[in-house]
Order: C-alpha cells, then sequence, then structure tokens
C-alpha cells in the first residue's frame, strides 16, 4: 500500500493538452474519489497512474520510487472498467482467475482465492457462465471479483457504476462502501457523479478542465467549497447561485438583489472587508437552507412554479424576481404552483463568492 | 383478394432475379449433371450423346490420374490456406497499429489481390523463368546454383504455391485486420493490467476472440483454392506431368484436349460436391454463431 504522489504530470493527446501538470498525494490505504464534469481529465489521471497512458511530463511515484515508465502489469494494480472489460470468450471464474493464472500461482490457491472473492460478491452461482449471459450488475459484481483476486496493492476504479440503472447503482454503492471499510488498500475512484464521491471517498478530488479545484472530506466540501465550480458540484439539488450588490444599512452589512434583500453576519461583514470586496458581489444558497419556519433566518419571497413531492421533503422550483431558485423544504403542505409563499434563511448559510474570480470568502 | 395480391406482391418483385438464376445458374448446372450421364463428344449434339448411367462416376473411381489431380488440389489448398492464414494474421497482428503512413503500407499489401489472375501467372512465369526470370539471374549474378522452378515436379508445385500465397495472403490480413480492429479495447487493456505479456495477450486474449471471423476466412479461402485455375494453367499448364494439375485443370483438359465432355462434367460434379460440404460447413458454422448469439439475447433479456 504505497503512497501515490503525482509530482507536475502532464498529458498531451497531440497538441491538445488535458492535464496541464497537476500534482496530487493519495495516502496510504485511503479511498480518494476523483470527481469531476466529463472531459476534467479525472479518467486520464486514473489511466495514467495505471499504465494504460504514458506521461506526456512529471512523474509518478510509489512512495518515492518513480514508476512513470513502467508497465502496467509491473505497478501492482488491479482496475475495474467503466464497461467492465470482461474477456468474452472465458467463463466467470477463468475471467477472475486470468491474472493469478499468468502469474503462475498454483491451481489450488487460485480455485480458493476465486471462490472467495466470489462468495464475498455473492457470484458464486455464476462461476461458469460467460460474460454474455450475465446481467449488467452480475457483470460489474464480476469486475470487481477479477480486480479483489488480484490482492493488488491499488485498486482503481473508472466510473463503475455508471452503466448500471439507478436501484442497483444505490446497492452497489453500498456494497462498495462496506467493501471499503473491510479492505485496507489504496482505492482511486474516478466518477462523475457527486453522490458517488460523498458517500465513498475518504478524500474527495474535485478537478475542472485538468486542474484540481479542491480536495477534503465530503462535509468540507459540502460546508467550505473554495470555489463556485465546487459549490455548484457538490451537494444536491445545486446550489442557488445569485448576482447581488453588498451595501450597509445601519451599521449592518446586507445583500441585495432582484427580488431579495438579506443580511450578513459580523464575521462576513469582518471577512468581505478583509478580502477588499464591495459592491457586487455572488452569493450561494443551498436549497436545504431554506426554511419555512419563520424562527429560521431572514424572510425572502418566493413564486412556487413546479412543486416536486418526494415524500417527507419536497423540491420547490421557485422564482425570486427573475431568478429560478431552488429550495428543498418539509412537506408540510403542498404547494400549488403560482403560490406566493415566504421562506426563511440563516444568514451564516449565505456563501459569498467574489464575482470575477468565483473563489468563496470564507468565514 | 386484396390480401391475396398483398401476399404475391414480394414474389413479384423477386421473379426477375428468380428468372435470371433459373436460366444462368440452375440451366448450366442441371446440364452439367445431365451431361455427367452420357458419353458425349463435342461433335455430338448433346441429343446424340449415349446414356451411359454412372459409367463415367465407375471410371473416375479408377482413374489414376484423376486421383493425382484430387491428391495435387488436396494438398495445394491446405498448404497455401495454412500458410496464408499464418502469414496474413500474422502481418495483422504486427500491422495494428498507429504508425506514419500505415495507411499506404496498407494499400501496398493488399494489391496483389486486385491484379488479374492471369496477369499474376504470366509475371510469375516470367520471374520464374530459367535464364532470364528474376530469381534464377539473381542467383546466378551471386554465383549461386540456379533452381528449376517451373522445370521440376516438386519445385513448380512449390512454385505455384508461392504465388498463390503471394496474392491471396492479404486477403486473410485486411480481414484478420478488420478483426483486430474491433476487438473491444477494454478488455486488452484489462489484460495488461492483468499482467499479460505482448504474446499472451494475442494467445490469450486477440486470438480467441479473432476466431469466429478467422474461421469463417479459412473456410472462404478453402473454397476459393479448390477452384484455382488460371495462375497455374498460365504458369505450368498442370506439368512438369502432373506435378501441378489441380482439379480444375485437369476438368479443362479432359473436355478440351480429351473431348470427353460426359467425363468431365462427371469431375465437375465431384468438386462441385467437395465445394458445397465445405459452403454448408461455413454456413452451419456461423448459423451455430447466431443460435449462440441469439441464446444469449435471450438470457439478457430474462436477466
Amino acid at each position: 500500500m504505497p503512497q501515490i504522489v503525482f509530482e507536475g504530470v502532464e498529458k498531451s493527446f497531440g497538441t491538445t493538452r488535458v492535464l496541464p501538470p497537476l500534482d496530487l498525494t493519495l495516502d496510504d490505504g485511503e479511498f480518494t474519489v476523483l470527481v469531476g464534469p466529463s472531459g476534467c481529465g479525472k479518467s486520464t489521471t486514473l489511466r495514467i497512474l495505471a499504465g494504460l497512458e504514458t506521461l506526456s511530463g512529471g512523474e509518478i511515484t510509489f512512495d518515492g520510487r518513480p514508476i512513470g515508465h513502467l508497465e502496467p502489469k509491473e505497478r501492482d494494480i488491479a482496475m475495474v472498467f467503466q464497461d467492465y472489460a470482461l474477456y468474452p470468450h472465458m467463463n466467470v471464474a477463468r475471467n477472475m482467475s486470468f491474472a493469478l493464472r499468468l502469474s503462475r500461482i498454483p491451481k489450488a490457491e487460485i480455485e480458493t482465492r476465486v471462490h472467495k472473492a466470489a462468495s464475498m460478491l455473492n457470484i458464486d452461482h455464476l462461476l461458469d457462465r460467460k460474460p454474455a449471459e450475465l446481467s449488467g450488475g452480475q457483470r460489474q459484481r464480476v469486475a470487481m471479483g477479477r480486480a479483489l483476486v488480484r490482492d493488488a496493492a491499488t485498486f482503481l476504479f473508472d466510473e463503475p457504476l455508471s452503466n448500471l440503472d439507478a436501484k442497483l447503482r444505490a446497492r452497489m454503492r453500498t456494497e462498495l462502501a462496506e467493501m471499503r471499510d473491510t479492505i485496507d488498500k489504496n482505492m482511486i475512484y474516478v466518477t462523475h457523479d457527486q453522490v458517488e464521491a460523498m458517500t465513498l471517498g475518504d478524500r474527495i478530488v474535485v478537478m475542472k478542465d485538468g486542474r484540481i479545484q479542491q480536495q477534503g472530506t465530503a462535509e468540507e466540501l459540502f460546508a467550505r467549497p473554495v470555489n463556485r465550480f465546487v459549490a455548484g458540484f457538490i451537494g444536491a439539488p445545486t446550489m442557488n447561485i445569485l448576482p447581488a450588490r453588498l451595501y450597509r444599512d445601519a451599521e449592518v452589512l446586507r445583500v441585495r438583489g432582484e427580488g431579495f434583500d438579506l443580511p450578513l453576519t459580523p464575521a462576513q461583514d469582518a471577512a468581505l472587508r478583509a478580502a477588499g470586496l464591495e459592491g457586487a458581489v455572488e452569493i450561494g444558497i443551498r436549497p436545504s437552507s431554506f426554511t419555512t419556519d419563520p424562527a429560521g433566518g431572514a424572510p425572502i419571497e418566493m413564486t412556487v412554479s413546479v412543486a416536486e413531492y418526494l415524500g417527507a421533503q419536497s423540491v420547490l422550483n421557485t422564482r425570486v424576481g427573475p431568478h429560478e431558485v431552488l429550495a428543498e423544504v418539509a412537506s408540510t403542505r403542498r404547494l400549488r404552483s403560482g403560490e406566493r409563499a415566504t421562506f426563511h434563511v440563516a444568514p451564516d448559510d449565505i456563501m459569498i463568492f467574489d464575482p470575477e474570480s468565483g473563489e468563496r470568502i470564507a468565514t | 383478394m386484396l390480401a391475396n395480391a398483398n401476399r404475391m406482391t414480394p414474389y413479384l418483385f423477386l421473379a426477375p432475379a428468380v428468372l435470371v438464376m433459373a436460366v444462368a445458374l440452375l440451366y448450366p448446372i442441371g446440364y452439367m449433371i445431365w451431361a455427367s450421364f452420357l458419353d458425349w463428344s463435342p461433335s455430338q449434339r448433346i441429343g446424340e450423346a449415349e446414356f451411359v448411367g454412372l459409367r463415367n462416376y465407375g471410371n473416375l473411381l479408377g482413374d489414376a490420374a484423376f486421383h493425382e489431380s484430387f491428391w495435387v488440389t488436396l494438398r495445394f489448398a491446405a498448404l497455401v490456406v495454412g500458410i496464408e492464414m499464418v502469414l496474413g494474421v500474422g502481418l495483422a497482428l504486427l500491422l495494428d497499429r498507429e504508425l506514419r503512413g500505415m495507411t499506404v503500407l496498407r494499400t501496398v499489401f493488399i494489391l496483389p489481390m486486385m491484379i488479374a489472375p492471369i496477369v499474376v501467372g504470366l509475371m510469375w512465369r516470367y520471374m520464374y523463368h530459367p535464364t532470364v526470370g528474376t530469381f534464377n539471374r539473381t542467383l546466378s549474378d551471386l554465383g549461386l546454383p540456379t533452381v528449376p522452378w517451373l522445370s521440376d515436379g516438386d519445385w513448380a508445385f512449390a512454385s505455384v504455391v508461392i504465388a498463390d500465397i503471394w496474392q491471396w495472403t492479404p486477403f486473410i490480413f485486411i480481414l484478420a485486420l478488420a478483426a483486430l480492429q474491433s476487438l473491444p479495447r477494454s478488455a486488452m487493456e484489462a489484460a495488461r493490467i492483468d499482467g499479460a505479456s505482448g504474446w499472451q495477450l494475442i494467445w490469450h486474449i486477440k486470438l480467441p476472440l479473432m476466431m469466429p471471423v478467422l474461421i469463417v476466412t479459412a473456410l472462404l479461402r478453402l473454397i476459393d483454392a479448390f477452384k484455382v485455375l488460371e495462375v497455374i494453367l498460365v504458369m505450368t499448364n498442370g506439368g512438369p506431368g502432373l506435378s501441378t494439375e489441380i482439379l480444375a485443370l485437369r476438368i479443362s483438359r479432359t473436355a478440351s484436349e480429351f473431348q470427353q465432355l460426359g467425363y468431365a462434367a462427371a469431375m465437375s460434379n465431384v468438386l462441385l460436391i467437395l465445394l458445397l460440404i465445405l459452403t454448408l460447413a461455413m454456413f452451419g458454422y456461423t448459423k451455430v454463431q447466431e443460435l449462440r448469439a441469439a441464446r444469449i439475447r435471450a438470457a439478457e433479456e430474462e436477466a
């Protein structure tokens, strides 16, 4: 279980640069999730680590040992692919044992290891089947099994759940989370799905355009995003971001925009002053920060356009002035479209972004 | 009435094709089968020929020249298809990569296939010429003994095999290359991560996955190799002796030189039956593949 370090890793395809110099340290035994929109370079990063793509610059080290020039098989890694990449002409048992057979491990041991992994993944009854005779979910398990029997130091997952339907995906996510706790290995997981990232990652690395935006635990990313992109990417439903202006009313700093006027806290005031920001800003409010409780903060008037009733919670598509704003509130009463209602938001829950750089003004 | 007309429509559209088939294919074949029961010389009209029943076929059983011819054909087909498969697939494995000028190289590779067989035969005959041919001139320039390319029985057989390999390896090469390039890329990457070396990748992953295409390719080539005529006709005309007299050539000589049309027809029928068996084997194989695919799809829908 090495510590994996990317030092100024670059990748270009022809003249197209996909990864600007990238620095990243993945600690021993961590479950790291690389997350970002498609084309952000997360898969390329993983493929470079696997040795499936060559480096255009920089170096990767495992515990200080450079491995950039090594073949995939010399890196002691196992990988689960998005399309599972099973060998179509081999049955499940042979798929899982392929690597072991290549490295000439005794037959008896191969059998034990395959059966152990198969029973862990509940695919013991499928060992004689060919991949084409399996459902998507079963193939997914076989792909995991094939990686598991390897007992490699590092496990790589390239969007392993994205080809499954929503229900299966949720189940596999839970199983993966359990696996993460029982297997003490480096695991690096690439996904575009922030829910997967939040549930699985010990550490989440948010990427955009080949650059790391922020890394940290799910809680850190949710509560203290460094910029507008991370704030919008992490959390569902998506954070509302509205243009606003700062102004002072009787010594209290407030933000005002079309359709709203909200107070800020002294801490925010101080932070803004320290950042030298005045006038135009952007504010971010998570849908879950709105409440119907009058004690919950400053009032804001919203016109409901569509109410999505989800059970205990409802997601409201509303209008505030010209802006579309999402709110997620307890379903205490059914709201009709066109209805005007007052919601409340705590000033503490308002995030403020520099409109130029998109950086969040930390409080 | 209208429903009836609708049912007939497809057959109406098929009718012209069926007519052409009947005139151009079934009629000659029927004619040939009928002729194989006759003792018929070119000076007679078919109606004047004597009906001899299965005598032509009976004679074939005891005809040493026919047996030799049959044996030459089998050896030729097995040898050329075997060597062409190894070379064609080998080349495809070697050239399945992105190199500068690859497209040009691929085009050059398939050129021999596009040359008319008569021209191929002439070309090789000149190259094999005992004194002015390219090969012997080169050999004697190097001070080496010359080779009786087309005048010694064993050498002549080897020479026609070489010419056929030159002409038809590209066919296998392009089909094998197409098969290679349609293989799932991620399975190959998975195998590399699983620790497969280049050879192991070819042996355990690429070749097994290409196998369905390779089997059909080999059968197609085999059918073709049994019918080969022009190149050998031009190069050796079956000689020396009977060393390169493949069946098609034997049939043509029986009809034109020996003037035994009925006997030639019987030989043709034997060749036809042989090819039919190969064709059925190919159809049978693809059918099995289709059935397997259908079963798999059914299982998938169930799952």
